[in-house]
């Protein structure tokens, strides 16, 4: 599955990488960036747990 | 006839339930029961507040997380229908970047996001390790009963903040007792509003140093800002105030209210006490942020353009009030609401807000959590509250809710 992070609406509460360390960071002010594009089946649940936990609604996981 | 009723008969006094309401005695950690109630009534309801106005009590989970994310509700307190938690003093000064709106809100939060990343905020911790090692020796070496918020559960968010910021941790009594003004919901607005001016004016002056000579601290970062033209004194001022506060207050209040829970649960606090495992030591702050709720006044925003949710249309103009704690103990969400399980999977609660504004310096709060949940009662195995339960004094009249103190003994 493919992750999407539109990192223009983050407001670095840094929750995406408590919930999935292995697919997302972030920069020097805190903003999310993406470590991975394509999640494998382990680290689905992580992405949407990140999803669920956003509070800006900026990651999305889509079906390919 | 000059008797004869004309028109609609005047109805009695409506039934537009006081916000906020008071908990129930004996329950300290449980919302009131008449927001409970209203919460199974259904997710929107008018309430009254203070100065007469009715905004809306929001009281579901979904609902909740629906209006903090929605662009049309604004944080501005001088947003028209604004539901305000007590009267304002003329003129009072905005608590900076909280009380604002994008794109004015992410330009000054941005600012001062960087210190609170999870890997710098994680780098911490060795550092606040230390410190609870050496507040738990203090109290250790000192008389019993001791007062756990004065001698621990404060100062310890009190000399990270100082740390981050760069403030002077020796002018601790000055800025606690201010604050202490400013989150008292009896304090006069005068009496808040010249506590807020004082430790604004003393923030100012360690910025003015900074300007001149800076340092490795948040504060000279933020005096950076000033240099380069992006915000003005004012408004560094109102940032320096918003960290400062936000940072010592709320934490202190988790620590204490989060031991007293902990003591009146203590096959809670044996699991605690027992593990060394760092996965459940997250777990149970994860848990007791659901569980405690120290914002017990809610979120509250004004609806800048009608909004339709839950079958209802709210108005532009019209205020909104979110209280996140309804929200945690929402059986939708969270089975068993009621019950404080620190092995349940609570990571999905909203005590640092939701939306854009939810709170900047949460990654902070939780490593410092973990840290005294992790420790403190595995150093002191025999913690045991000096007085019965019923005679802690809780601070129902706070902005921040909590314990006023918490007499322990070992």
């Amino acid at each position: 599955m493919k992750v999407e992070l539109e990192a223009d609406k983050c407001v670095a509460s840094g929750q995406c990488v408590v919930a999935a360390m292995q697919v997302f960071d972030q920069d020097d002010d805190g903003i999310a960036i993406l470590l991975e594009e394509q999640v494998g089946p382990g680290l689905v649940d992580d992405v949407r747990e990140a999803v669920a936990v956003c509070p800006a609604a900026a990651i999305r996981l889509v079906e390919q | 006839m000059a008797d004869t009723v004309t028109g609609p008969i005047p109805e009695a006094p409506d039934a537009v339930p006081e916000f906020p309401m008071p908990r129930a005695d004996r329950c300290p950690f449980d919302p009131p029961p008449a927001l409970k109630e209203l919460q199974e009534q259904g997710p929107l309801t008018k309430v009254r507040l203070w100065d007469g106005s009715e905004p809306w009590l929001v009281t579901r989970y979904a609902e909740q997380r629906a209006l903090l994310g929605d662009p049309r509700v604004s944080a501005d307190t001088d947003s028209p229908g604004y539901p305000t938690k007590a009267s304002p003093e003329a003129g009072e000064g905005k608590l900076s970047f909280i009380m604002m709106d994008d794109p004015e809100h992410a330009r000054l939060r941005r600012m001062v996001t960087a210190p609170f990343a999870i890997k710098r905020v994680e780098a911490l911790r060795p550092a606040v390790q230390r410190i609870v090692d050496g507040l738990i020796d203090d109290l250790l070496a000192g008389p019993r009963p001791a007062d756990l918020v004065e001698q621990f559960a404060l100062p310890l968010p009190s000399l990270v903040i100082c740390e981050l910021l760069g403030v002077p941790y020796d002018d601790h009594a000055f800025f606690q007792d201010h604050t202490k003004t400013m989150v008292h919901r009896d304090a006069t607005p005068e009496q808040r509003g010249q506590a807020g001016r004082e430790v604004a004016a003393y923030l100012a002056g360690l910025l003015g140093k900074r300007l001149a000579d800076p340092r490795e601290d948040l504060l000279s970062s933020i005096a950076g800002r000033v240099t380069a033209g992006e915000i003005d004194h004012r408004q560094a001022t109102e940032m320096a105030l918003l960290l400062l506060i936000a940072g010592h207050e709320t934490t202190a209040n988790m620590i204490a209210l989060g031991t007293h829970a902990l003591l009146q649960h203590p096959d809670q606090l044996a699991l605690l006490r027992e593990t060394d495992d760092p996965a459940l030591v997250a777990s149970a702050v994860e848990e007791l942020l659901r569980y405690l709720h120290i914002t017990h006044l809610g979120r509250r925003r004004a609806v800048t353009e009608d909004i339709e949710i839950a079958g209802q249309v709210i108005k532009a103009g019209e205020g909104v009030i979110m209280v996140n704690e309804i929200a945690n103990r929402d059986p939708d969400v969270f089975p068993d609401p009621d019950r404080l399980d620190i092995t349940r999977d609570a990571r999905r609660h909203v005590a640092f807000g939701f939306g854009v504004h939810q709170c900047l310096g949460q990654p902070l709060a939780r490593m410092e959590l973990q840290v005294v949940y992790g420790t403190l009662y595995r150093r002191i195995p025999t913690l045991a509250s000096a007085v019965p339960p019923e005679d802690v004094r809780f601070k129902h009249d706070a902005f921040i809710y909590g314990v006023h103190e918490l007499p322990v003994t070992w």
